[in-house]
This record gives C-alpha cells, structure tokens and sequence, in this order.
C-alpha cells in the first residue's frame, strides 16, 4: 500500500439518499415483526375484551352487554372446575417438573460416566408433541391394557392404578404426564447453568470448608437463580396453554374433572357458538397470566432501581 | 521450623507428565513465590497443595502432617484466586463470614473476625455492597479478606493480580508485602510475573516444565541463576547470550559487529573441565559506557566495541540495542551516559557480574 492511499477519505462523502436508507433499513427489517405483534398481541387483546363485554353467538356481533358474560361464566361449575384445574396444575406441574429437573441436573453434573446418554434420555420426551405424550401415557393410564393390566398379569391381581378413571385424580395424571414432559428440559437449562458455574467458586468454597449440600445451596444454586426464573416463566406459559396434553390424554374427563380453560374456550367459540362467553373466558386466562408477570416485572424493576441506588 | 514441605512431587494425567519430581519447603512466616511461564506446572503444584488436586506420588507436607489425602477443609489453608471466586449473591460481609458459618464459629465471634480483617484491609464501608458492585482492586481485598478471616497456618495466592491494571497491580503488591509483614504467616504465591516474585519473596522457586529450577533467594536467583533458563526468565530486559570462545584459563572472546574477536578477560577462572565453547550472560545493567574512571571503580570492568541499532529512552533509564556479531544485546544506560542512535560506543562490560553457561547442558559454569 502507498502512502498516498492513506491521504484518500475511507468512505466517499454519503449522499443523503445512502444515509436515509442507513438509518431506514433497522426500521424497515424491524417493522413487520414489530408490527405483527402489535396487531397479534395488542389489537387482538383488545378486540377479544371488547367481544367478551358483547352478546356475540356464532358470529361476533357488537351489542354493548356489560359484564353478562363474566357472570355467566363465573356460574357456570365446568368454568370453575377448569379455572381451579389450572392454578392446580400449574402449581404442581412447574413446582414438580423444576424439582425433578434440578435434581437430575445436579446428579448428571456429578460427571457420571455416559452422560451425553443420560441427557439425551431425559431430553427426549420434549422431542415428542404433547398430543403423542397424551396418547401413549392415555394407553398407560387406562386400566383395562395399561400398567395396572401389566402388573396384575406378573401376579399381584388385586394391584390398582387407575387415576384416569377416577375423577378426583385425573388431575394428577394430567400433572405426572405433564411433569414426565418437560422435566427433561428444565434439567438440560438447570445442567447449563450448573456448568456456567465459575468453577473456582466451588474450590473456594470447598477450602472455607462448607460441605457439598452447602456449597449447593448457598454458593451454586443462588448464582444460578435467574435460569430457575428462565424456567419458570417457559412453564408457565405452557401450562397456561394446555390444551393438546389435556385433549389426547383424558379429552376433558372423567366428566368435566380435567377441563382446561383453552378446552373450556374452544368449545364455547367453536362448538357451542358462544362466542362473546369464550371471549370472556379468554380474558380470564390473560388474568391468570397476569397475576404471575404484572408482579415478576415489577419485581425486575424494583430490582433494578435498589442495584442502581448501591451500585 | 517448616510449614510446608513437598518432596518428590509428581503429577501427572494419563500418559502427561505435569509435575516431575517437586521437591520445596517453606519455613514459617517465609513468603515463597513460585513463578515460570505459562504451562509449567505451577498453579497445578499450588492446587494441590491445597487439596484441589489429587497427588500422582509423592508427599506434601503441612506443618508436620502429611496431607495427600486431606480434604481441602482440613488442611488449615486459606486460598486467594485469580478470578477472586468471591460468592456473587453474597454481601462482601456474607462472603467473608462463610467459612466461619460453615465450620460453625459463633456470631459474636464471626463479627468480631469481619471487624478485625475490615479494618485490616480498609473495607469497612463496603462490607453491605455484592461482589458486583466492586471495583477490581476492591475485590482483590475482599478476596484477602476472606482468606485472612480464617487465621490458617498456610496462605496460597494463584496469581492474585493479573487481573488488575498495570498501576493498580504496583499498588496492590507493596499493600501485600506489607500485610504479609504484618500478619508474617507462612505464605506460597504462584506468578508468572517475575517482577512481583522478586519483590514479594523472600525465596523463589523458579518452575519450568513442571520442575523447579532453581529455589532461592530473589538476589541469589538474579545473581547466579543456575541455568539459562532462570537467567532469561528472570529480569526485564532479559539477560543477553552471547556464544563465546575460551582462548585461556581466564580469557575469552566474542565476536564483535566487525567479525574480529574482542578479548574479554574473566573475573575469575573458570572450573576445569569447562567446554570450549561457552554462553556469555550479562545483564543489561551491567553494560555501561567505558571510561577510565569506570575501571579504576570496578576492576573487573572490561571494553570492546560495539555500534549501537537503536535507543528507548523510558525516562528513569534509557535502553539501548547493540550490535554484537551477527546479534543485538540490550544495554541499560543512565540517561545522560546514553548512547545515541549510529554512534559506535566503547562498552564495559562488568565481568563479576557475568555468567558462564555451558551451552549444551545450559547449566552455569
């Protein structure tokens, strides 16, 4: 390279027309996402309020009715049991599935011989879609050629599992097979996290003398905080979700005892024509949403502001 | 009396030999640094002595107890790391106090220790604040801290400043010379700095592939290092090499930038059976401008000629590149005897200052 080169400017003078487009193109590759979730997340949210405050039936129609459909709802005992079935499963299912997921962690992190085998096992489950889960732990569970047939065929004849068949803990299946789903991944982001670790942290603590259960608890799990947050919020949105488990598992049964509410909205908007109801039913999910994130934002902001004020 | 003893340490990973044959001791209240280049086994050596690592064979000894197979907790140690390892979801008070909560040591007697080491390491107003919101030097006192807090017999530090920036690096090692002064426990400092392993230690190992070279003091070591290993790795500009030829029992001669030979006569006469051919080692602190009134000072002093490549002025003194032979040799000057750029400069070279190495075997003769 010459000397002279060095004289030369490294870019030519932008003409105005180059610099729009540089400062246009974020905004341009930016805009349709940017303006499919507004329309997906705001402008259906708001539409969907304004159906369940209608007398909509089979089409949506826009006479003003109030709060009628949220009283209807709230009287009807299926909304209820769907409602309470939710936090139930929710609860038990995120709780559980996080808990059987850090312990298969922290036993995989223990450096067992075959542990790509291990997390491909335990992974492999999400690999599968809820509706295949659903079917096969539906043969499982059912009494007549599932592993209540199994063990009653090695002998103990009078053995019973049958929790599909019995309402009051047909929720409990829905919640192990949920469970069985995605504990496997909360494990393969616990085992992230567990290996993200600064590994001096723990010879340290190793030299001040705190035992393995120790150095768990206050040391390696306390750092790792944020991916149990990561997990949590994945979770509950899908429980929130739950439709397809629900639908090939149990379809709702026995009775009404396993009803969710996106199967309850389902059937209001598209099999019983009810559609202001189920609008007011979808309303209720967003609430059920927004009882966990409203506070965990605020959370995260209150946090933020006390770290900047020591900080 | 020693605190640490190791004879005949040895590690290895599978077929990989990383320490062969470590043989240290440290007697109580010493400050033994152990330093070599990147991969020469000392932080390895440090991690078992502090139990982090499982001994291949061999014996360390703590006090006067063998402790191979003692868990870390038991081995009365406190550890400073490189990246600090402070705990993050601690206050500095938390991190410090762990240990003491761990092995069960009352409140009152855990806040009386945070109070003491507090005030030792000036960290009193930071004892609320998370590991985080510390500066790099903070943590690197806080790291201390932790480690003073447990009263152990043995310090271990892994390279506790290359985290720091140059100024604060300086700082922090007179702080921690004189803490050691101060609280004169047994001390082992891994570094690859040989800068802070002369200042810092009252005796240096000097590692290199995974044995010690050379275990001294930092005066012997810079002096009358063993090998020219030792003799290029310790000191900044490193010594210079120069192949030379015995013409006598106490003469030699170099090849000076001409290719005549220049004479060079010894301080002192060299142990028979010395080879031929020898390596000439000499400081750069050693090069200086001759003048008669430099010989009449120091007898040993002797001249040849040398043109002079290039010239760095670093303020305090003022380097200068000397053509000898086919090879450059650093020279130190003061700054108003230095020499300038294409001047051809008489030098004197101090020769009870010189080494001797056998080229083949790079051992001092």
């Amino acid at each position: 390279m010459s000397t002279h080169d060095l004289t030369v400017p490294v870019a030519a003078p932008a003409t105005p027309w180059r610099e729009r487009l540089d400062t246009m193109v974020p905004i341009l590759v930016l805009a349709p996402s940017l303006a499919a979730s507004f329309i997906y997340v705001f402008v259906f949210t708001l539409w969907t309020l304004y159906l369940s405050l209608s007398n909509s039936s089979l089409m949506p129609t826009y006479g003003f009715v109030g709060l009628d459909n949220y009283a209807s709802l709230w009287a009807n005992r299926r909304w209820n049991i769907a409602y309470t079935n939710l936090f139930l499963f929710s609860g038990f299912y995120i709780v559980g599935s996080m808990a059987i997921g850090l312990l298969l962690a922290i036993l995989i992190d223990q450096r067992v011989r075959g542990e790509a085998v291990w997390r491909t096992i335990f992974l492999y489950p999400l690999a599968v879609s809820f509706i295949v889960t659903g079917t096969v732990w539906s043969w499982l569970y059912n009494p007549v050629d599932g592993i209540q047939a199994f063990v009653r065929g090695l002998g103990w004849t009078d053995f019973s599992f049958a929790l599909t068949a019995n309402r009051n803990t047909a929720i409990y299946a829905v919640i192990i097979t949920g469970i069985w789903q995605s504990s496997g991944f909360a494990m393969a982001l616990f085992l992230a996290g567990l290996r993200s670790v600064d590994p001096d942290l723990v010879k340290a603590a190793q030299i001040d003398g705190a035992s393995v259960s120790r150095i768990y608890r206050r040391v390696i799990l306390p750092t790792i905080a944020p991916i149990f947050l990561a997990v949590a919020v994945i979770q509950i949105q899908f429980a929130i979700k739950t439709f397809d488990l629900v639908a090939a598992l149990t379809r709702g049964g026995p009775g009404v005892s396993t009803t969710f509410p996106a199967i309850y909205v389902y059937d209001l908007m598209f099999q019983r024509g009810q559609i202001g109801e189920g609008a007011a039913a979808a309303m209720m999910m967003l609430a059920a949403l927004a009882v966990v994130l409203v506070p965990y934002s605020l959370w995260i902001v209150w946090r933020r502001r006390a770290e900047g004020r020591n900080g | 009396m020693s605190t640490l003893t190791i004879r005949n340490l040895h590690k290895s990973y599978g077929g990989l030999e990383i320490l062969a044959g470590i043989n240290l001791e440290a007697q109580t209240g010493e400050f033994v640094a152990l330093v070599g280049p990147s991969g020469c086994g000392k932080s390895t050596l440090l991690a078992m002595i502090a139990g982090l690592e499982t001994v291949t064979s061999g014996e360390i000894w703590i006090g006067d107890r063998l402790v191979n197979s003692v868990q870390p907790k038991d081995r009365d140690i406190a550890m400073v790391f490189q990246s600090y390892a402070l705990y993050p979801t601690m206050t500095v008070r938390e991190n410090i106090t762990f240990g003491m909560e761990s092995r069960g040591v009352p409140k009152a007697a855990q806040e009386e220790a945070v109070k003491r080491v507090a005030a030792l390491l000036q960290i009193e107003q930071l004892l609320k604040r998370k590991p985080g919101q510390l500066s790099g030097g903070q943590r690197q006192r806080v790291a201390m801290g932790r480690a003073l807090v447990r009263d152990p017999k043995l310090f271990l530090f892994d390279e506790p400043l290359s985290n720091l920036d140059a100024k604060l690096r300086v700082d922090m090692r007179t702080e921690i010379k004189k803490l050691h002064h101060r609280v004169g426990k047994t001390t082992v400092y891994v570094t690859h700095d040989q800068v802070e392993a002369m200042t810092l230690a009252s005796r240096i190992a000097v590692m290199n592939q995974g044995s010690v070279q050379q275990f001294d003091t930092p005066k012997r070591i810079y002096d009358r290092p063993t090998n020219m290993f030792v003799a290029g790795f310790m000191g900044s500009p490193a010594m210079n090499f120069v192949p030379a030829r015995l013409t006598g029992s106490t003469s030699i001669s170099v090849r000076a930038a001409d290719g005549s030979g220049a004479t060079l006569t010894l301080a002192a006469p060299l142990p028979a059976g010395a080879p031929k051919d020898v390596v000439l080692g000499v400081r750069p602190e050693h090069i200086y401008r001759f003048t008669t009134d430099l010989k009449a000072r120091k007898p040993a002093v002797e001249s040849m000629q040398a043109p002079v490549e290039l010239v760095e002025p670093t303020g305090a003194e003022t380097l200068a590149v000397l053509r000898l032979g086919d090879l450059e040799i650093t020279g130190r000057f003061e700054p108003d005897e230095a020499p300038v750029m294409g001047e051809t400069i008489t030098l004197g070279i101090d020769m009870s200052r010189a080494c001797l190495f056998d080229p083949t075997t790079k051992a001092l003769l």
